[in-house]
């Protein structure tokens, strides 16, 4: 799949890549605007997540190599490292970023560049940048999902928005949308077999995206297991596809109480900010008919403008990178329980066949056919995908909310050191002040000494 | 009867005696002269002013004949010009015998007659004393007549000069002040005598009450203001409080969630349960700062209750007040009526002087046993004034030191309360950030 790219063209509006640093480079900073993950050299034990496996060969990791990967990393390291971390060569960094809204006739959108750096052969360059928009990455996702049927794909953010309700085009929107999609894309990119996916290739390298015909290149396995058939029922899941199921099923709720709670956390903030600020005034209006305690209530006044500062840094915080995370996962809970369904259904058809096969035999001594054989290879190849994957995404889930979580354990610890920072330089005021008088009055506080 | 108001023509003598015809007509003509009011008051006053005539009036001929251009040295040595005005004054009773002497003549110029005036008012606080004319040329029309040298300026100064001290002279009260009678006569001495009356220090006393009268009133809307800012604080503490309680609990939540959650969590789940535990004792913990905070809110109460006790101390010093012009008042009005009736002068309405004018005077004992009635009311009078401006002297010289010491003390405190209000906020940013610290740390366990 060559794709005659002249070195640096991009699609409309393009900047040449400058700030991103070379993969092999020794500086260890992360490509992406996007907070929640990082992709760093390799040297990183913290890292978000993996990039794809070291194979030789151009065609997607067959479902052995999987499994001899799986055998390796049973138990984790101890201190509970990213198995995949260090056996793992990181030759494909991919970064979403640098919206732009283009207007026309028709209708009103925003782009984002999409910028690769890699080594792989399967790429004719090592850098591209192209611009992208939301249907782009839809496309490619659909794409991924038919092609790839028996791996998770990640998720993309939601893709309509109540046009009244929420602004497509404001700042806050545009900049959540893009670190998800960013996310998508590294996940994607990460990820041993999606990455090798030609459509991958196409999207990232691409100039005009030609959506419209599919390319032709499509695993066996893919395309067979595309096609199958409804109608036959599952009759007993296995026992480690039920723990996935029941697992999905428990974490799906609880992230969902996760969500209710965050956003309860916000809207109680937000009336205590309302009244934090209103609290402050009284300070200030008082101040106003004091004398000797004019500058002491004033800088009360101002102490509390100042948490109420820090306060709304903190929501604003918790908005845009929290609550989406939280949806997000919510959102690939969903699509991995499709894909357990399609487990199911490959699994049910195998049995159906197989049975039907068996008693055939049993009749009139016809041979099994090699389509029952071949369904069970589909079926062993997806249960070894899911499974592969299954851990994968297991342990980026780990990493992911590890970060989420210790992310708004900092907000909250900053928030509160802003705040005892200002209260402290008022205190110095207050007493220096006080040291300075030297009247004969006493204080209540000096009587009762 | 009615028309011209010939008052000798009707009636009794004496009017405690009518029969009831006549005690109908006494009633109706005073109503009678009731509605007539002001005019037949102003009538009968002044009748009875040119009639009987105010000492001086009837002694003096009196006018401002000229005015001068004079240059000399003024109070800060500084040359300066000013105008003098002549003064001419006659013995009435000389002119009325068909002498002519020569009249008595000073010169005196407008800050003297300023004086003059000053000295009236103070001394007589309970009379219209006639204004003089303008000092300065206000009210031009036209730019020209804008200069105090300017001679129609000053004719007409001199003519409004006139018409003062000729209204002064008339009245029956001021005509008799010896001051007036200096200004009129003596050249020189008059500025003395009128300083050794010591009026200037009466400004003064009008002056400290006008300014303690002031000081109070600021110090009464100081406390309103205490008051209401106190309140509003306390109010706008206990709504931040509520939801800031709301915050702290919901997070509560977490500890939960995180518990359930790490029970399908293999290696996570370690950390998720321990960093819940943290979120619990996080939400615990607004129940300690909030009961602490109270201490705060006590000390601000404390202060909301003081505006009450100081607004009573201003409110007192208001009836000290109130109740020393009353009885200022009441003398000034009996020694008014005493004088009256000494002199039979009538200077202010009053029925019984109508129905005297009409029925004719009381007997003479009856007017000495009224007289010697007054006398002593006008004793008691003045010894209640002595107490209430002793009393009034004492409540301000105490409650001013007092309102003194207690600004002093409210500034101390609230300045304490407020350091410790700090304090508290300090150690409730110390133990978010210890528990956050901690649920990190669980966190990076995960």
């Amino acid at each position: 799949m060559s794709i005659s790219a002249p070195r640096g063209l991009a699609s409309s509006g393009q900047k040449p890549i400058t700030e991103i640093l070379h993969p092999l480079s020794a500086a260890e900073e992360p490509l992406s605007p996007g907070p929640d993950v990082t992709v760093s050299g390799g040297r990183d034990k913290e890292v978000g997540l993996t990039n794809g496996t070291p194979v030789e060969t151009p065609s997607p990791a067959s479902a052995s190599v999987l499994f001899n990967r799986l055998q390796l990393d049973d138990d984790l390291d101890s201190d509970g490292r990213d198995p995949y971390a260090d056996t793992e060569t990181h030759d494909l960094f991919v970064t979403v970023d640098d919206p732009k809204k283009h207007v026309s006739t028709m209708e009103t959108y925003i782009t984002y560049r999409v910028s690769t750096k890699t080594t792989r052969i399967e790429f004719d360059l090592p850098d591209y940048s192209v611009r992208r928009r939301y249907q782009d990455f839809d496309w490619l996702r659909t794409k991924l999902e038919d092609s790839q049927p028996t791996h998770l794909i990640p998720p993309l953010p939601e893709k309509f928005v109540m046009k009244g309700v929420v602004d497509r085009f404001s700042e806050e929107f545009v900049e959540t949308r893009m670190k998800a999609l960013d996310k998508f894309l590294k996940r994607v990119a990460d990820h041993p077999v999606l990455s090798f996916n030609p459509h991958l290739n196409a999207f990232l390298s691409a100039k005009d995206l030609n959506k419209r015909q599919g390319l032709a290149l499509l695993s066996k396995v893919g395309e067979s297991v595309k096609n199958v058939a409804g109608g036959y029922k599952l009759r007993v899941r296995p026992p480690e596809f039920c723990a996935m199921g029941e697992y999905l099923d428990t974490f799906n709720q609880k992230l969902g109480t996760i969500d209710r709670i965050a956003q309860r956390i916000l809207k109680e903030q937000s009336e205590y900010l309302t009244e934090l600020r209103e609290y402050g005034t009284v300070y200030a209006s008082w101040a106003g008919s004091e004398e000797e305690l004019q500058r002491p209530l004033e800088g009360v006044a101002g102490c509390v403008t100042t948490c109420c500062g820090a306060l709304e840094d903190m929501s604003e915080n918790m908005g845009q990178d929290f609550l989406p995370v939280l949806r997000e996962y919510i959102l690939y809970i969903e699509s991995m329980k499709n894909v357990l369904r399609k487990r199911d259904q490959s699994q049910a058809e195998y049995e159906g066949r197989l049975e039907a096969a068996v008693l055939r035999k049993q009749e009139d001594r016809t041979p099994i056919p090699a389509e029952v054989e071949k369904c069970q290879d589909k079926m062993e190849c997806f249960n070894a995908d899911l499974k592969a994957d299954w851990e994968r995404w297991q342990s980026n889930k780990r990493q992911d909310f590890k970060q989420l979580l210790t992310g708004m354990a900092d907000k909250n610890v900053t928030h509160y050191e802003k705040c005892q920072a200002a209260w402290e330089s008022l205190i110095t005021l207050l007493q220096d002040k006080q040291t300075e008088d030297k009247t004969s009055c006493k204080s209540l506080w000096e009587i009762r000494q | 009867m009615a028309d011209d108001g010939r008052e000798e023509s009707l009636g009794t003598d004496d009017d405690s005696d009518q029969t009831g015809a006549d005690a109908f007509l006494t009633d109706f003509c005073v109503s009678w002269f009731k509605c007539q009011g002001q005019i037949m008051c102003s009538f009968v006053v002044s009748t009875q002013m040119v009639e009987e005539g105010s000492t001086l009036m009837r002694r003096m001929e009196i006018c401002v004949a000229e005015a001068e251009k004079r240059s000399g040295k003024n109070a800060v040595s500084m040359q300066e010009t000013f105008t003098v005005y002549l003064i001419e004054t006659r013995p009435m009773d000389a002119v009325a015998e068909g002498h002519n002497p020569a009249p008595d003549c000073l010169w005196r110029r407008y800050s003297e007659f300023e004086l003059l005036r000053n000295y009236l008012i103070v001394t007589y606080p309970y009379i219209v004393v006639p204004p003089l004319p303008e000092k300065r040329a206000e009210f031009v029309w036209h730019k020209l007549s804008a200069d105090n040298m300017d001679p129609d300026f000053v004719e007409r100064r001199r003519v409004g000069l006139e018409n003062f001290l000729l209204r002064v002279a008339s009245h029956p009260v001021l005509c008799n002040d010896k001051i007036l009678c200096y200004f009129l006569t003596e050249e020189h001495g008059w500025k003395e005598a009128v300083y050794e009356t010591g009026f200037q220090a009466k400004v003064l006393d009008i002056c400290e009450h006008l300014l303690l009268n002031s000081c109070f009133m600021e110090m009464k809307h100081y406390s309103d203001e205490l008051q209401s800012h106190t309140s509003q604080l306390l109010r706008a503490r206990a709504r931040v409080a509520d939801r800031l309680y709301g915050v702290f609990k919901v997070h509560g939540n977490y500890g939960r969630v995180f518990s359930e959650w790490s029970a399908i969590e293999k290696e996570m789940g370690d950390g998720l349960q321990s960093a819940g535990h943290h979120m619990d004792a996080y939400a615990a913990s607004i129940d300690d700062i909030l009961e602490e905070e109270e201490h705060y809110a006590d000390q601000l109460k404390e202060y909301l209750f003081y505006a009450e006790a100081l607004r009573a101390v201003c409110r007192k010093h208001e009836l000290t007040q109130f109740e020393l012009e009353m009885a200022s008042q009441d003398l000034i009005s009996k020694k008014q009526q005493r004088e009256e009736l000494a002199t039979g002068i009538v200077r202010t309405f009053s029925f019984k002087g109508m129905t005297n004018k009409l029925f004719g005077q009381e007997a003479p004992e009856q007017r000495e046993a009224r007289l010697k009635l007054l006398e002593d009311l006008i004793a008691e009078g003045e010894e209640t004034v002595k107490e209430k401006t002793i009393e009034r002297a004492e409540h301000v010289e105490k409650a001013w030191v007092d309102i003194q010491r207690f600004k002093e003390q409210k500034d101390k405190d609230l300045r304490e309360a407020l350091i410790n209000y700090a304090v508290m906020q300090i150690s409730m940013c110390k133990k978010g950030i210890q528990v956050w610290s901690n649920a990190k740390e669980c966190f990076l366990k995960m």
